[in-house]
Formats: C-alpha cells, structure tokens, sequence
C-alpha cells in the first residue's frame, strides 16, 4: 500500500480550507491537551533521516507546545520493526521496503543523492559508474589506475544492513560485492571523518551530509546538485521513507503533514536534501 | 523462636535471595543467547561458523572465521604490548619504588580502568590512527592501532593485580634472598617472580579477558573490514565488533547470526576464566603447602 504524498496534498488544497483548518486544530488541541504522555510521538529508524527529523522535530515543537516528538536513531530495520510492533508511531527507512514488510504504508518524505567522496587534497574530479563499482569490489587498489598517485585506496564502507549501504549496493554495485577488505564504520559522520583525514580515502555517504572537509566527486562528469539530481542526470538517489502500520492520523498525522508542507520541505532543502513536492514525473 | 532468632532469618532469607538473582539473571543471559545462537549453527552447520571465511549475512553467508582470528590477533597483541610494561610497573611499584611513590601512583593506575572505553578509542583515532597512517602505512585502521590501544587498557588489571601477588609473597623470601647476598633485581628475577607465577598468569588472563570483551574502541579504531589480515597494518574485525556493529540492522538469520557470534564469545570467554580460576586456585594451595 502507497501512500503518495503528492495526492495527499493535493487533496488537502481542495478541500475547504477553513474547515480543514479548524478540524486541524481541534485534532491538535484533544492530540496535545491530554497531558505529557498523550502528547508524545515516537520517530525512530534510518541514521540517514535523524538529523533531519530532528530539525522537522524541532520547528514542529516550536509551534505545537505541549507535543514533545522524540526522534531515535537504530537504523531502518529496526525503524521498520518499530512501526510494525507499534514501539514508535513513525518508522523511518533509508531503503525501500523489501516484499515482506509491503503491510506497511510508506511515505516518501524527501529524497536524498549518495555522494561519492574523497579527500579535498585528492586530485581527482570525476569517475564513472564502472569505476566506483571496480573500486568498491576491490579491482582497483592504486590510485594511479585511475589518473592519480601511486597510492593505495582506502575503501571505507557501511556496515552490512545499513540502508545506506543497501542503497549503494543497489545502485552501484548491482550483483557484485563490496570487496571484504573495505574499512567498515557504522555511521554517515565516522566515515566523513575517515575521508577528511585520509588523502587516500573514497567512500559514501548522505549528499545532505557533505560539507567542506570532504569533496564529493562527480559521476560521469555530472556534478551531484539538486537541479542534476531532479533532472535524472546524477544516478544516485535514494527515497526518505516515513512508514507506519496504518495511514498516519492524530499526531502523527499531524506531524506527517508538517513535514510535506512547504515549510518541512524547505526545512531539509536548505540541509541538502531533495524535497518531494517539486518531483519531476 | 527468640525475635533475634526470627530477624536472623529473615536477613538470611534477604541475602540468600539476592545472590540467587544475581545469578539467575546470569543464568538467563546464558540460556538466551544459546537459544537464539545455537539454533542457525546447526541449521547452517557449525563448520561455516568457525571455519568460513564470507560473512556476507544478506545473502546468507556466515563465516565467522576473520573476526574469530581478528580477535585473538588483537588480543594477542595487546598482551605483547601490554603485559611487559604492566609487569615493570608492578615490580617497581612493589620492589623499587619508595612507599610514598606507591601510594600515589598505584591509585592513578587504578583510575586508568575507571576512564570509559570510548575515551580511549577517541584518543585512538585523532592521535594514533593518522600516525601509523603517516608513518608506517596503509589505512592506519589496523590490528596494530587496535593492539596498542587495547594494551593501553589492560595495563591497570594486571598491574593491579599483579601488585598484589608480588605482595602477597611471605616476607621471608625477598629478605632470605637479599640476605645471601642477591641483588634486588636478580631477587626479582629468580625468587619473586617465580614465586608469584600463578597470580601473574591469573592476572594476565583477566587483562586478556578484557581484550577479547572490549568493544567501543575496537570499533573506532580497527577498521571492522571483515577480512583476515595479512599485515598488522590492515584493518580486522573482532567477534565483539561485528555483533555491535550490525545488531541494530540485523532482523531474521542475520540477527541469529549475529547471537551465534555471541556464542562462540561466550565459549571464550568461559574457558579464559576457567583457566583464570585454576591457576589461581592452585596459588592459594601452593602458599598453604
């Protein structure tokens, strides 16, 4: 079952809108009212969303007093398994859904561009798809193989369930292996770390999460921007999913609706992720 | 019945509970992990387990073969970098140094294990990790940076522990030794250490029990490549690691998999402190006999 933010959107413009407006608030104030615990909503999964979630979290606690969300980190499995057994109101995945856990409703509430990256010293700009794949299966060991030094390459990965190594697998690598020799760490920011202080480094993460100590290298010449990235022309791009058992209401309706209002979305564009709203058929 | 009589019992009954729950709950842990681990072994076979080399857990591949050899390369290690200097520092401490020497240093020593393990592994990457990187090669994620810092963490078990075996020695013996005219060191080196082997080994194993066990620092530092490594400059996952690493992703088989790995730890373990026990044991009969 889908969930499709546009159509929900949508729907909400043509109805009337004051009455929306008013039902809202009712919902809201019998939603936040009720004391503490009945105002707590539970968000919990992928470590890719949570910073972002957390920035959604803490405007929406600006304007709704009394309603304390609670963002958790764990992964998108255990996000997945969260909403499934009802731990937290909103499950958030990195990867898409696999066929068993299609019980759930999904809600695409950003997208988000894997960047390849390296150190600033490194002298290369651009790699094809071909050679990221040969360099994460361990095929290309030096540098110099492709244009650089004579310097070994440091493959840093993420861990085996990660969705974001599951999206990289998925896009970059398709059947073959990440090669066993890769560095592994468990998080966006530890293998930035890596990257920034390691002039031999390459490894992956989040585009929203690139900043100036690592540089982000283009595919096939294509630059890793929004605009690129919209248009198709940068290949590796990856939905933010919200999931819940049931199509989200009350709170966490509530707080579902922020996040694919104009204000949520450009919240996390100013982070450097993809808003849903403007998505190109 | 006398209320003394009554109250007696009923602290007795009060104590007798507590330590029944203390090891009750240990009792549960054990039983649990085997439930959830032991199951996927025999299914998959207890072969892939310990002698696989492919952990790839999505596509149902389980070799814990890399992070068993990484955790007892790490382990060894650390004993290697480790154990000399501990044993200096205890036989100075006990044998050279001044009693108000003692008496700061061995409390300092003793606050070294109190410093949580992600402050060590902290230190590990912004100091350690880019100087074996610079200086000496490869990712500087390695058994050796793993090893070093490990050693590091030992130091306070077995010196502390070691301190006290040398002490424990009946006066008599250093004093029979320097009276037939024996220096200090060679005291040390042919009566006193001999004498305190068991405790030494004793706190030797417990620094290794610490090794093998330790698990946020590892992870920062050693790279967790699930590979054997052919150089100690190469990253290595432990047995600890990878269940830490992964257990958060982990659902299904793989989540089994990743309780198997806590099995075979747990053996390890088990069978560290089974030797920890005997020797010790044999330390106490050896100073009655």
């Amino acid at each position: 079952m889908r969930f499709d933010s546009t159509e929900a959107a949508g729907g909400l413009q043509l109805a009337a809108l004051p009455a929306l407006l008013a039902a809202a608030a009712v919902l809201l104030l019998s939603a936040c009212s009720r004391g503490a615990s009945s105002g707590e909503l539970t968000v919990a999964g992928s470590t890719s969303i949570q910073p972002f979630c957390d920035r959604w979290a803490e405007v929406y606690m600006e304007d709704h007093a009394g309603c304390a969300v609670n963002v958790q980190g764990g992964g998108s499995s255990a996000g997945i398994q969260a909403a499934r057994s009802g731990a937290a109101h909103i499950g958030m995945s990195s990867r898409p859904l696999k066929p068993e856990e299609e019980d759930l409703v999904e809600i695409v509430v950003a997208r988000d561009g894997l960047a390849i990256i390296v150190h600033p010293e490194n002298v290369l700009e651009s790699l094809s798809l071909q050679e990221v794949r040969a360099v994460f299966e361990g095929s290309v060991r030096s540098w110099s193989v492709l244009g650089g030094p004579a310097k070994p390459v440091h493959v840093i990965t993420r861990e085996e369930g990660s969705g974001t190594r599951g999206a990289f697998q998925e896009l970059v690598m398709g059947d073959s292996r990440i090669f066993r020799g890769a560095i592994v760490q468990d998080s966006n920011g530890t293998v930035r770390e890596i990257v920034a202080g390691d002039p031999n480094a390459v490894g992956y993460i989040s585009l929203g999460l690139v900043d100036d100590r690592v540089r982000a290298l283009k595919l096939d010449g294509v630059e890793a921007t929004e605009e690129s990235i919209e248009s198709g022309a940068y290949p590796l791009v990856r939905p933010f999913l919200f999931v819940a058992r049931e199509a989200p209401r009350d709170r966490a309706g509530n707080f579902l609706d922020f996040v694919l209002s104009e204000e949520g979305q450009a919240l996390i564009k100013k982070e450097g992720l993809i808003p849903v709203r403007r998505r190109t058929p | 019945m006398t209320s003394l009589d009554r109250r007696e019992s009923l602290v007795r009954a009060v104590l007798l509970l507590a330590a029944f729950s203390a090891v009750s709950v240990l009792a549960v842990i054990t039983v649990f992990i085997f439930v959830e681990g032991t199951p996927i072994m025999f299914r998959r076979g207890v072969g892939q387990f310990l002698f696989g080399q492919d952990w790839f857990p999505g596509e149902g591949r389980f070799g814990l073969l890399p992070m068993i050899i990484g955790s007892v390369q790490v382990t060894l290690g650390a004993l290697l970098i480790g154990v000399p200097f501990a044993l200096a520092c205890a036989v100075f401490l006990t044998e050279f140094s001044s009693p108000r020497l003692r008496r700061i240093l061995k409390p300092v020593i003793e606050l070294l294990a109190g410093i949580p393990s992600v402050v060590y592994g902290f230190i590990g990457v912004i100091v350690l990790v880019p100087f074996i990187r610079d200086n000496l090669g490869g990712p500087g994620f390695s058994v050796l940076t793993a090893s070093i810092v490990l050693g590091i963490m030992i130091l306070p078990t077995v010196i502390s522990i070691s301190i006290d075996a040398l002490q424990a020695l009946p006066p008599s013996y250093r004093e029979g030794a320097l009276a037939m005219g024996a220096t200090r060191w060679q005291t040390v080196r042919m009566v006193l250490l001999p004498s305190a082997r068991s405790g030494i080994v004793a706190s030797i194993i417990l620094g290794m029990g610490r090794a093998v066990g330790e698990t946020m620092a590892v992870i920062m530092i050693a790279g967790n490549a699930a590979s054997i490594p052919r150089s100690p400059l190469e990253p290595v996952r432990t047995l600890t690691s990878n269940i830490a690493l992964e257990m958060s992703y982990a659902s299904g088989e793989h989540r089994e998999a990743l309780f198997a790995t806590g099995v075979i730890l747990f053996i390890i373990i088990m069978v560290l402190n089974t030797v920890a026990n005997l020797s010790s044991s044999r330390r106490g009969r050896e100073r009655k006999g």
